[in-house]
C-alpha cells in the first residue's frame, strides 16, 4: 500500500487508484464532475484540480487533474492549496456563466451535484454580466425529462448512455460552446436504462419525469431501503414516500448486485402502489354491500376457516414471510406454489443444481468480472435487464483488461482505454431465439430453437471433455460452433453461463449446468445464472411445495375445500381454462392481494394487503441472495397490512385464540429457518426488529425533512403521535442515528456537503467498492466442492412440424412485469399483444407482416397481429407474454395457427 | 375590654391584614410597572384592582398537585406555618392606642420569636419537596435566617435600652417627642436590612432565586399552597413595615388632623412601597456576598451601635 | 453603597416619566412595512401566483409548519397544488421569506389573527394568497428563469440569448 501525503498528512492508500478516488475514499472533499466511479476518468471538466509537489521542498508545485494522476509511493499533493482552490472556483464560475436561474423549479435542486460542488468550491456570486446561452428541449418519452439549458457539458450522459449502456439514440451534437446532448429529433429514448441519466447527470438536464408529476424534494421524502420487485435480479432500491403516496425509486448502491444503475422497469415501475386499482377494503362477495369492516370479515372467516379442509396457494412475487406464513396456516401438506407444473419442474431442477454445491451462482458483479460469457437461451435484455447491462460491462471490461495489461494503463483511465480498445470486444456468445441489443457486443451470436441450444451446450462440454455425453447426429454447424466456443471457454479463467426458464426447456437448463459444472470442476471459477420469472420465484421454489397442477388434482377429489391464495394473478401463469375449473371446484376462495385483477374478481373474500412499499419482507433473487425490503410508509388505511400479518391473524382466528403478542418478520424468518433448513442464514439479511445504535433507531427521513407540523394540520391541528415501526430498526421520524447504519438498512445516502446521489462514496469502502460493513444480502447457496452429477441425455434435434408451431413466450422489458404493467408511464411504452413468426413460416402460411393470425390455446381463441423475424428458427411461434391483461398460454406446447 | 371587643379586634385585624396582603398583589404589580415606565394591570375593574380577585381565583383553580416523591404531610403543613407565624407576629403591634391584640410586656421578644419561626416553613417545604433545587433553597433560607436573625434582634436593642421596655406600647409612647430614627438611625437601617432578609424579599430572595434555583423551596408548590407562600410573603412585608413604623417612626403617633390608625397606616404603607421600590431597583447579591455582609459588616456595626447607645445612655445618666 | 442609593433614587424618579405602554385594543400600534406578522403569498406583476413550489420555505422553517405540494400547469409552470401554514406553530421568524427565491412568501405587518379554535389557525392557499405584489413590486421569476413556462419563450428572457441552432457549426 503506497503512502501518499495530502496537505502534508500521510495516508495509506490503495495502489492503482487515481488521486481523486484516493481522496474520496479517505473522506476528503474534492469536487468533480466528469469522473464517475462506474465510468472512469476522462479529465474533461477540470474540476478536480489539485497541486502536486515534486517533494517536500518543492514550493512551486503544479496543477494536475486528480482524476488523471495515479497514486504513487510518496506522492505529495495539496487539495487546499490556494492556486488549486482558486482554479476550481474559477472552473465553476465559468460553468455558471450559462447555468440558468432554475434551482427553485429544477427537480434536481436539493440533490444536485452541481449545487454541492458550487458550494464546495465557494463560488457564490455571478460576475459575468452578459447573456446566457439557451437551448430548446426535446421530448424524450414518458420517463425522462429534458431541460438542456442546465447543461454544464460534462459529457457524462453520453458516456453513460452510449459507452456504458450501449444506447445509440442519445448523442452530442453541434460544436464549440453550442454542444447539445440529446437525440437527433424528439422521440422516446430507446434504451431501457435511460432512467439512470437522471442520476448520472450532475445537474438537472435529465430528470425523472414520473417524479415530476408529484414532485418532492429529496429532503422531504420518507425513504427506506427496498428491493426491486419487477424481476428476479433483485436490484437494491431506495423508495421514497410523501403525503401517503410513493414518489420515486432511486438506486441503492450494492456492489454485488446493481451497483450504480437500475433498469427503467425497476425505476419507473413503482406507480402501481398509488394506483386507483388498489384493493383498499376487505370485500365479501355476493352481498348487497360487499365492502366490510375488519370485524365482519373476521366473523365470516372464522366460520369459513373452521369448516372443511384448507389449502394455500403461494406466490412467486410474495415475500418469504408471506409464503411461509401461509404454509404455517394451512399446513405443510396443503401448501402449493401458484405456478404451473412446467415452470415448477424447471425451477425444481434449478434449485436442485444450485443447491448441489457443485456450481457457483454468480452475482452481477461476478458477471461483470467474467472473462467469457455464454448466454444460453435466455433473452436477458427483456427478462433480467439489469443483468444485460452487466453483460455489456463484462464485454467492455474484457477488452479493457487487455489494454491495462499491454499498456499498463490504469483501469479508470477511460478515454485512453477507449482509444486503445476501439472496436475490440470481449467474448460474449449470445444464443437466443431472436436478435437482441446484446448482439452488437457479442463475439458470436446464434439463433436456434431451444432443443438445439441444449444440444449445443452438451456438444460444447463434449468438445472440452470427450467423456461427456455427445449429441446424436450433430450437424456440422453445431459442431463448428461447439468447437469454437469450447476453445474460448477453455481459455477463460472466470467464465459465466447464463440461462433461464423463459425458453421453457429442460434441456437448456441441463446443458447450462453441465457447462458450468464442468468448467468449475476443471478448476475455473465459473459462474452460473438462471434467470427466473418473478422476484421471489427462487424463494418460493426453494420451499419445495407442489405446483398448482397438484392443487387442481387435490381439489378434484373434495368438495369442501377452502382455498387461500396470496398475491397471485393465476391467469398470468396458468391457462384460464384450468384456473376457472379450479375456482369452480373450491368451496371458498380467499384472496389476499394489493391490486384488483382477474383472480381477485373470483374471490369470495378479498383481503387488501400491503405492496412492497407498505410492508416488510424478504425475497430471494436469481442467485439465491436473500434480501430484505423495508416498509417505506405506513398506509393511512389500517386494513392494508402485510400478507404475513393477515395470515398470522387468520391462524389465530382459526385456532380461536385471542390476539397474541406482536409478530415481527425476523421471528417468522427464524421459524422458517427451523422448518426449512435450506433457508438457514436468511434471518441475517437484516438487523433484528429491535436493533438500535446507541439506543437510537435509523431515521427514514433526512434531518431537513419539512412540514412535520403542517402536513396533517388540515385534518386536525393537534399533531398525532409519530408512527411507530416495531418490525424494523428504522423509525418514521427525522430523529435518530446520524451516522452510517448497517449496509442492509441504509434508507438514503447523504453526507455533509454531499446532497446528491454522489454521497454514496461516503458509504463505500472505496469509490465503486463494497458498502461499509459489506454489501447487503445473504447467499443461500454455497459451493462445497462436491463432484458434479452431469445430465446425461441431450435432447433430440428440433424439427418443424406440419401445421403446428411450438408456442413460446416473448417478453418485453417494459410491459411484461406484472406489477410494473399497472404503472401509467410504462403502460405507455408497453406494446400491444402480438405474435412473431419466422419469415419462412410466414411464407408457408402466406402471411405478410402486420396480418392477423388466429390461434387456439387451451380451448380459447386468440387473434393477434403477427410480426415476421428473419432470424427466428422455423417452426416456432412467439407470443408476447406477461402484458397487462394477457392470458397465460400453454407455453412449450404445439399449436395450430390459422391465417385470418 | 370585654371578650367581645377582644374577639372583634382579633377578627378585625385579621380581616384588614389579609385584605392588605391580597391588595399588595395589585399594589406591587402596579408600582413595579410604574417604576419601569409601564402601566401594569389596569384592565380588571377600576384601575385593575380586580386582578386580586382574578389572581386568587386562578390560584384556586390551579391543579393542587402534590408530587408523588414528596413527603405529603410536611409538604401540606409547610405553607400553613409561614402564614400562621407571620400573623402571630402582628399580635403585639399597637395599631392605635386601643387596637392591639395583646400588649405583652415581652412584646418585642415575642415578635422576634415568631419571625424566626417562619424559617420552618421554608426548611420544611424545601425538604418535603424532595427536589434538589428546593432543598438548596431551604438550606439557603435557613442559613440566611440564622445570620440575619441575630442582628435583627440586636439592632432593636438600642431602642429597648432607650425605652427600658420590651412592650411595644411603651416604645411608641417613648417616641412622643422624638422618633427613634433620629437617635437610632443605624439600628433602623440595620433592622430594615435584616427585615428584608427575614422576609426573603428582593434583593435578598436568595432561597427563591428563580434564575439559579428555579423558585427554590417552593418549586414544587402549586395552587393555593403556593398561594400561602405568596400571601405569607406579603404579610411579612407588612409586618416588617409595621415594625419599622412602630419602632422607629413613632407608630400611630402623629399630628391630630389624622386619626392614629391613619398615621399608622400611612407610615406602614410608605415602608411597603419602599420594599417594592427596592425590588424594582436592586439586583440580587450572590449568596456568599449576602452572608459576608451579614456577619462581617452588619453584626459588628450593630454591636457598635449597642456599645455607643449604652455609653451615651450611661453618660447622660451619669 | 452610594451607587445603590442612587439606583433606588433613579428608579423612584421613573414614577413620574411618561409611560411606554400602548393600551392596545383602543390604541393601535404603528407597524413598519418590514414588521414580521401574518404570512401571505403574493402575485407577480402579471397577476399570476408567484410561488413556484420549490419547498425552500418549508425546509427553512424551524418549526416545520409549512407544507405544500408542487404541481405544473400545461405550460410547465410550477405552482403549489396546496400550500398550508399552521399558524398555531408559526413563530414568525421570517426564515421562509428569506429563503423564498421568488418573493412569493412575505410576512406583512398584521398580527391580529387570534382565533377561538386552533383549527382556524391552519391557513390554506386560499387564505394565504393575496392579490398584490407585496413588498417587492415588479419581480416575475419566470422572466429570469431558464425554463419556458408560458411566460416567455426559450431564450426570450432579458438575460438570455436566442436558442442555439444546433445544426449550425458557425462560431
Amino acid at each position: 500500500m503506497p503512502v501518499i501525503f495530502i496537505d502534508n498528512i500521510s495516508y495509506n492508500v490503495k495502489a492503482g487508484k487515481n488521486l481523486l478516488e484516493a481522496s474520496l475514499a479517505l473522506g476528503l472533499d474534492l469536487p468533480y464532475f466528469c469522473w464517475h466511479p462506474a465510468l472512469g476518468s476522462v479529465g474533461a471538466c477540470r474540476q478536480c484540480a489539485v497541486k502536486v509537489f515534486k517533494d517536500e521542498n518543492d514550493p512551486q508545485g503544479r496543477l494536475v487533474m486528480s482524476c488523471m494522476e495515479e497514486v504513487k509511493e510518496g506522492l505529495r499533493f495539496s487539495i487546499n492549496d490556494k492556486t488549486a482552490t482558486a482554479f476550481r472556483e474559477q472552473v465553476i464560475e465559468w460553468l455558471m456563466t450559462n447555468h440558468p436561474h432554475d434551482c427553485p423549479v429544477c427537480d434536481e435542486g436539493g440533490s444536485c451535484h452541481l449545487q454541492d460542488m458550487t458550494v464546495m468550491t465557494g463560488h457564490d456570486y455571478r460576475r459575468y454580466r452578459f447573456k446566457k446561452r439557451t437551448y430548446r428541449n426535446q421530448y424524450l418519452g414518458p420517463l425522462v425529462h429534458h431541460e438542456m439549458n442546465r447543461c454544464i457539458q460534462c459529457y457524462r450522459c453520453v458516456r453513460y448512455y452510449r459507452d456504458y449502456a450501449g444506447g445509440k439514440d442519445l448523442d452530442v451534437f453541434a460544436a464549440h460552446n453550442h454542444v447539445y446532448f440529446g437525440r437527433e429529433s424528439d422521440g422516446v429514448l430507446e434504451s431501457p436504462f435511460s432512467g439512470n441519466l437522471a442520476e448520472v447527470c450532475p445537474t438537472g438536464v435529465f430528470t425523472d419525469k414520473t417524479l415530476k408529476e408529484h414532485y418532492t424534494r429529496k429532503w422531504d421524502l420518507t425513504m427506506a431501503p427496498s428491493v426491486c420487485q419487477h424481476c428476479s435480479v433483485g436490484c437494491n432500491t431506495i423508495a421514497g414516500e410523501r403525503y401517503g403516496s410513493l414518489r420515486c425509486i432511486q438506486n441503492r448502491y450494492n456492489s454485488e448486485v446493481n451497483g450504480y444503475f437500475l433498469c427503467d422497469r425497476g425505476r419507473y415501475g413503482y406507480e402501481f402502489v398509488n394506483s386507483e386499482n388498489r384493493v383498499t377494503k376487505p370485500l365479501l362477495r355476493n352481498r348487497p354491500i360487499e365492502a366490510v369492516s375488519e370485524q365482519e370479515l373476521n366473523n365470516h372467516l372464522q366460520v369459513t376457516l373452521s369448516t372443511g379442509s384448507l389449502i394455500g396457494i403461494g406466490s412467486p412475487r410474495a415475500s418469504m414471510e408471506s409464503n411461509f406464513a401461509l404454509r404455517q396456516l394451512v399446513g405443510v401438506d396443503n401448501f402449493y406454489q401458484g405456478i404451473s407444473e412446467d415452470e415448477a419442474y424447471l425451477l425444481r431442477k434449478i434449485i436442485g443444481v444450485l443447491s448441489s454445491g457443485t456450481v457457483h451462482s454468480a452475482s452481477l458483479k461476478e458477471i461483470e468480472q467474467a472473462d467469457a460469457v455464454l448466454i444460453l437461451g435466455e433473452d436477458i435484455w427483456n427478462t433480467a435487464p439489469r443483468m444485460a447491462l452487466s453483460v455489456l460491462q463484462t464485454v467492455r471490461k474484457m477488452a479493457a483488461a487487455d489494454a491495462t495489461l499491454q499498456l499498463k494503463l490504469p483501469q479508470w483511465n477511460d478515454a485512453a482505454i477507449k482509444e486503445f480498445v476501439q472496436q475490440e470486444k470481449g467474448f460474449l456468445c449470445n444464443i437466443t431465439l431472436l436478435n437482441s441489443p446484446l448482439d452488437e457486443v457479442a463475439a458470436s451470436t446464434l439463433r436456434m430453437a431451444p432443443d438445439d441450444m441444449a444440444r449445443l451446450g452438451f456438444a460444447i462440454v463434449n468438445q472440452m471433455d470427450a467423456s461427456q455425453p455427445a449429441v446424436d447426429n450433430p450437424d456440422d454447424n453445431l459442431l463448428y460452433h461447439a468447437k469454437s466456443i469450447a476453445a474460448v471457454l477453455q481459455e477463460a479463467k472466470r467464465p459465466v453461463i447464463i440461462s433461464g426458464v423463459s425458453v421453457c426447456n429442460e434441456g437448456v437448463i441441463n446443458a447450462a449446468y453441465n457447462l458450468a459444472a464442468f468448467l468449475t470442476s476443471s478448476g475455473k471459477s465459473a459462474g452460473l445464472c438462471y434467470v427466473v420469472p418473478e422476484c421471489n420465484s427462487m424463494g418460493l421454489a426453494m420451499m419445495q411445495a407442489p405446483s398448482f397442477d397438484k392443487a387442481v388434482r387435490r381439489i378434484e377429489e373434495t368438495t369442501d375445500t377452502t382455498v387461500i391464495l396470496i398475491e397471485n394473478d393465476l391467469y398470468r401463469s396458468i391457462p384460464s381454462e384450468e384456473v376457472e375449473y379450479f375456482f369452480k371446484r373450491c368451496k371458498n376462495l380467499i384472496v389476499l392481494d394489493s391490486l384488483f385483477h382477474r383472480t381477485t374478481e373470483k374471490a369470495q373474500a378479498l383481503i387488501p394487503v400491503a405492496s412492497f412499499a407498505e410492508g416488510d419482507g424478504t425475497i430471494v433473487n436469481y442467485e439465491g441472495r436473500a434480501q430484505r425490503f423495508y416498509q417505506v410508509f405506513m398506509p393511512s388505511n389500517p386494513l392494508i397490512k402485510e400478507t404475513w400479518r393477515w395470515l398470522k391473524e387468520l391462524s389465530l382466528l382459526r385456532l380461536q385464540k385471542s390476539n397474541g403478542h406482536n409478530l415481527h418478520p425476523d421471528q417468522l424468518l427464524a421459524e422458517l429457518e427451523t422448518a426449512l433448513p435450506q433457508f438457514s442464514g436468511i434471518n441475517q439479511t437484516a438487523p433484528a426488529h429491535n436493533f438500535s445504535i446507541h439506543g437510537e433507531r435509523i431515521p427514514r427521513e433526512p434531518h431537513r425533512y419539512s412540514g412535520r407540523t403542517a402536513m396533517l394540520a388540515n385534518q386536525h391541528v393537534s399533531e398525532p403521535k409519530p408512527l411507530q415501526d416495531d418490525d424494523s430498526p428504522l423509525s418514521f421520524t427525522m430523529e435518530g442515528y446520524k451516522g452510517i447504519p448497517p449496509s442492509s438498512a441504509v434508507p438514503f445516502f447523504w453526507a455533509p456537503g454531499w446532497n446528491s446521489v454522489q454521497a454514496v462514496t461516503r458509504y463505500q469502502e472505496e469509490p465503486g467498492g463494497s458498502l461499509k460493513g459489506g454489501d447487503p444480502g445473504i447467499k443461500l447457496f454455497d459451493l462445497n466442492g462436491k463432484q458434479p452429477t452431469y445430465f446425461k441425455e441431450p435432447p433430440e434435434a428440433f424439427h418443424t412440424r406440419q401445421e403446428k408451431w411450438l408456442l413460446l413466450p416473448h417478453y418485453h422489458v417494459l410491459g411484461s412485469g406484472e406489477l410494473s404493467s399497472y404503472t401509467r408511464a410504462l403502460q405507455e411504452l408497453s406494446p400491444a399483444p402480438y405474435a412473431i413468426l419466422s419469415a419462412n413460416d410466414a411464407k408457408r402460411l402466406a402471411l405478410a407482416g402486420g396480418a392477423n393470425i388466429r390461434l387456439s390455446v387451451a380451448g380459447k381463441n386468440y387473434t393477434l397481429p403477427v410480426q415476421l423475424k428473419k432470424e427466428l428458427p422455423d417452426g416456432i411461434l412467439l407470443v408476447t407474454a406477461g402484458l397487462l391483461g394477457a392470458d397465460s398460454m400453454n407455453w412449450n406446447s404445439w399449436i395450430k395457427v390459422e391465417k385470418v | 375590654m370585654t371578650v367581645l371587643q377582644h374577639v372583634l379586634i382579633v377578627l378585625g385585624v385579621l380581616f384588614v391584614l389579609l385584605n392588605i396582603a391580597a391588595g399588595l398583589i395589585w399594589v406591587e404589580r402596579r408600582m413595579l410597572a410604574m417604576w419601569q415606565e409601564r402601566l401594569g394591570p389596569n384592565r380588571a375593574g377600576p384601575f385593575g384592582i380586580l386582578i386580586v380577585l382574578a389572581d386568587t381565583l386562578k390560584l384556586f383553580f390551579k391543579e393542587d398537585w402534590i408530587p408523588p416523591f414528596a413527603d405529603k404531610w410536611i409538604f401540606i403543613t409547610a405553607p400553613a406555618i409561614v402564614v400562621a407565624s407571620v400573623l402571630m407576629g402582628f399580635v403585639i403591634i399597637p395599631f392605635t392606642p386601643t387596637i392591639i391584640v395583646a400588649d405583652l410586656n415581652v412584646g418585642l421578644l415575642f415578635f422576634l420569636a415568631m419571625s424566626s419561626l417562619g424559617v420552618y416553613s421554608i426548611v420544611l417545604g424545601g425538604w418535603a419537596s424532595n427536589n434538589k433545587y428546593s432543598l438548596l433553597g431551604a438550606l439557603r433560607g435557613a442559613s440566611q435566617m440564622i445570620a440575619y436573625e441575630v442582628f435583627m434582634g440586636l439592632s432593636l436593642m438600642g431602642v429597648v435600652m432607650m425605652t427600658g421596655s420590651f412592650k411595644l406600647s411603651d416604645i411608641v409612647m417613648a417616641q412622643k417627642n422624638m422618633w427613634f430614627i433620629v437617635t437610632q438611625p443605624l439600628g433602623a437601617i440595620i433592622f430594615f436590612i435584616a427585615g428584608i432578609a427575614e422576609t426573603h424579599r428582593l434583593p435578598f430572595d436568595i432561597p427563591e432565586a428563580e434564575s439559579e434555583l428555579i423558585a427554590g423551596y417552593h418549586a414544587e408548590y402549586s395552587g393555593m399552597k403556593f398561594g400561602m407562600f405568596f400571601i405569607g410573603e406579603y404579610l411579612g412585608i407588612t409586618l416588617i413595615s409595621a415594625m419599622m413604623a412602630t419602632m422607629f417612626f413613632g407608630g400611630y403617633l402623629g399630628p391630630a388632623f389624622l386619626p392614629p390608625w391613619a398615621w399608622f397606616f400611612l407610615k406602614t404603607f410608605a415602608f411597603i412601597l419602599f420594599f417594592i421600590l427596592l425590588r424594582a431597583s436592586l439586583p440580587r447579591p450572590r449568596y456568599d456576598q449576602l452572608m459576608e455582609t451579614g456577619w462581617k459588616v452588619l453584626l459588628p456595626l450593630v454591636l457598635l451601635n449597642i456599645l455607643v447607645t449604652g455609653a451615651v445612655l450611661l453618660w447622660l445618666k451619669g | 453603597m452610594f451607587s445603590h442609593l442612587r439606583t433606588i433614587w433613579l428608579t423612584f424618579l421613573h414614577l413620574f416619566k411618561k409611560k411606554v405602554t400602548i393600551e392596545y385594543p383602543e390604541e393601535k400600534v404603528k407597524l413598519r412595512p418590514r414588521w414580521r406578522g401574518r404570512i401571505v403569498l403574493t402575485k407577480d406583476p402579471d397577476g399570476d401566483e408567484r410561488c413556484v413550489g420549490c419547498y425552500l420555505c418549508a425546509a427553512a422553517c424551524p418549526v416545520d409548519c409549512i407544507a405544500l405540494q408542487a404541481t405544473e400547469d400545461e405550460n410547465g409552470r410550477r405552482y403549489p397544488e396546496f400550500f398550508r401554514i399552521n399558524f398555531s406553530r408559526c413563530i414568525f421568524c421570517g426564515y421562509c421569506e428569506e429563503a423564498c427565491p421568488t418573493y412569493a412568501i412575505q410576512l406583512i405587518p398584521d398580527f391580529e389573527m387570534g382565533e377561538y379554535k386552533r383549527q382556524n389557525l391552519v391557513f390554506e392557499k386560499e387564505d394565504l394568497l393575496i392579490d398584490s405584489e407585496g413588498k417587492y413590486p415588479g419581480y416575475n421569476y419566470y422572466k429570469v428563469a431558464g425554463i419556458a413556462a408560458g411566460v416567455k419563450a426559450k431564450g426570450g428572457g432579458e438575460t438570455e440569448e436566442a436558442p442555439v441552432d444546433i445544426h449550425s457549426l458557425l462560431p
